[in-house]
């Protein structure tokens, strides 16, 4: 389960700005998850939970800003909504569009005292 | 458990070898192994990213840097709010509290790291491609056959990546390539920091095609820039042929698409042309390669990518 490296990746961004902070702890991790980005929301919070275990971020409470995907069709050149990552342009049926949001994985911000 | 001698070494140490070099195995680790498993089910609960010495590269903390200008604006916010059991968040005093603004990039290292290989082998002029497949699809076989094939054409030098064993990287001894084996042990993936390491034990020559073997799996891989030029997925026909939307992130990463064991064709349900048009939708700029390793059919169009791509 790669959410294990995800959160793992995550703890350490989140305990340098906390430090440089000179945070005591971290009540709250704000997340940026795409909806195409490999990572299934519910494995990281597993993950999370399992990660953070003695570190600053312990019991900090995680928020994930699901991002939706979207594509520009290569036919009509028209914006739409994926719903899968293999779906089709809405407008032509074309195949052939490029990804244009919903591949983030981020930590927007953190809440420390 | 330790592959090699089964000493119960830790599973959170990744393992760097040349085929030979277990022999000074013993119970002599380089690395120590005073913590048990902890290994319950599925729970691993050790990360091998614990486990490197990193000289953690802190310039770019600055807030500053790194605003994805993308979209951010449109996204939609089901947070999914998470109760951990607070017992004591709520006996403090909370104007202390604060928000600080982050704006990383969860997988900023590792992308650093790739960025690093990929700048190194494009000095040095090394085509180095990342092979991914489930287990089983025929990696391992394609490269056999391929160095065998064109070793005199082209320099060869492979990196092996398996959860435990060494048994890939003495096939690929066998055809007298150099060749290491990273152990990944509870990892299942090979990331940027390990093929780091793996290219300078290796010693990989100028103007050489270096191949690198990903732990076989299709879901944590695709995740991993590891530098290289070209990612190839490899799928066979004895699996579905629906693994391209089952697994989109693969594909989806992917430059090249091998389906492999074309022999077997008669025998299975695979449709190729349902295959190539689920792995289109995913990535409409993937190509496909139809190829049996067994009995040679479809190799040569194979070769002709190796020699247009290097
Ligand atoms: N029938 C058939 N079997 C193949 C072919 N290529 C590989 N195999 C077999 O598939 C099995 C797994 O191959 P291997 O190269 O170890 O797969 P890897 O796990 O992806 O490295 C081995 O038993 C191979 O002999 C092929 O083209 N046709
Ligand atoms: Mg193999
Ligand atoms: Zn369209």
């Amino acid at each position: 389960m790669h959410e294990l490296s995800v959160a793992q990746n995550i703890i350490e961004i989140v305990t340098d700005f906390a430090k440089k902070n000179h945070a005591k702890r971290v009540m709250e991790v704000v997340l940026d998850i795409g909806a195409v980005s490999g990572v299934i929301p519910d494995n990281l919070e597993f993950a999370w939970e399992v990660s953070a275990k003695n570190t600053i971020a312990e019991n900090a409470l995680i928020k994930i800003n699901y991002i939706e995907a979207k594509a520009v069709c290569l036919d009509c050149k028209k914006e739409f909504n994926l719903d899968d990552i293999y779906s089709i342009c809405e407008y032509c049926l074309s195949t052939r569009y490029d990804i244009i949001q919903g591949k983030e994985l981020k930590v927007k911000s953190i809440i420390i005292e | 458990m330790c592959g090699t001698c089964g000493c119960g070494q830790s599973d959170d140490q990744i393992t760097i070898r040349k085929p030979g070099e277990e022999v000074h195995h013993e119970h002599n680790h380089d690395y120590n192994h005073e913590h048990e498993h902890e290994h319950d089910d599925d729970k691993h609960s050790h990360h091998h990213h614990h486990h490197y010495k990193h000289d953690h590269d802190h310039t770019e903390m600055n807030h500053s840097h790194d605003h994805d200008k993308e979209h951010h604006d449109h996204k939609h916010n089901h947070d999914h709010d998470h109760h951990h059991e607070h017992d004591h968040s709520h006996e403090h005093d909370h104007s202390h509290s604060h928000e600080v603004k982050v704006e990383q990039d969860i997988m900023q290292k590792n992308d650093k790291l790739a960025e690093r290989n990929r700048g190194y082998f494009e000095a040095k002029e090394i085509f180095s491609l990342n092979l991914v497949s489930s287990p089983g699809s025929g990696k391992t076989s394609l490269l056999e056959h391929t160095i065998k094939e064109l070793k005199e054409e082209m320099k060869f030098f492979v990196i092996e990546g398996d959860q435990q064993t060494m048994n890939d990287a003495n096939r690929i001894n066998a055809t007298g390539a150099p060749v290491v084996q990273i152990n990944t042990w509870n990892g299942c993936h090979l990331d940027a920091e390990m093929i780091n390491k793996a290219v300078k034990k290796l010693e990989v020559a100028e103007k050489s095609v270096l191949i690198i073997e990903n732990v076989g799996n299709l879901v944590c891989p695709s995740l991993f820039d590891l530098g290289e030029s070209k990612r190839v997925v490899v799928i066979s026909v004895t699996e579905g042929d629906d693994k391209p939307i089952k697994y989109p992130n693969m594909f989806m990463s992917s430059n090249l698409c091998i389906i492999n064991k074309t022999d077997l064709l008669p025998y299975v349900d695979f449709n190729v042309e349902k295959a190539k048009e689920y792995a289109t939708r995913v990535n409409h700029h993937l190509e496909f390669i139809e190829l049996s390793v067994k009995t040679g059919e479809g190799m040569d169009k194979w070769y002709e990518w190796l020699r247009k791509n290097k």
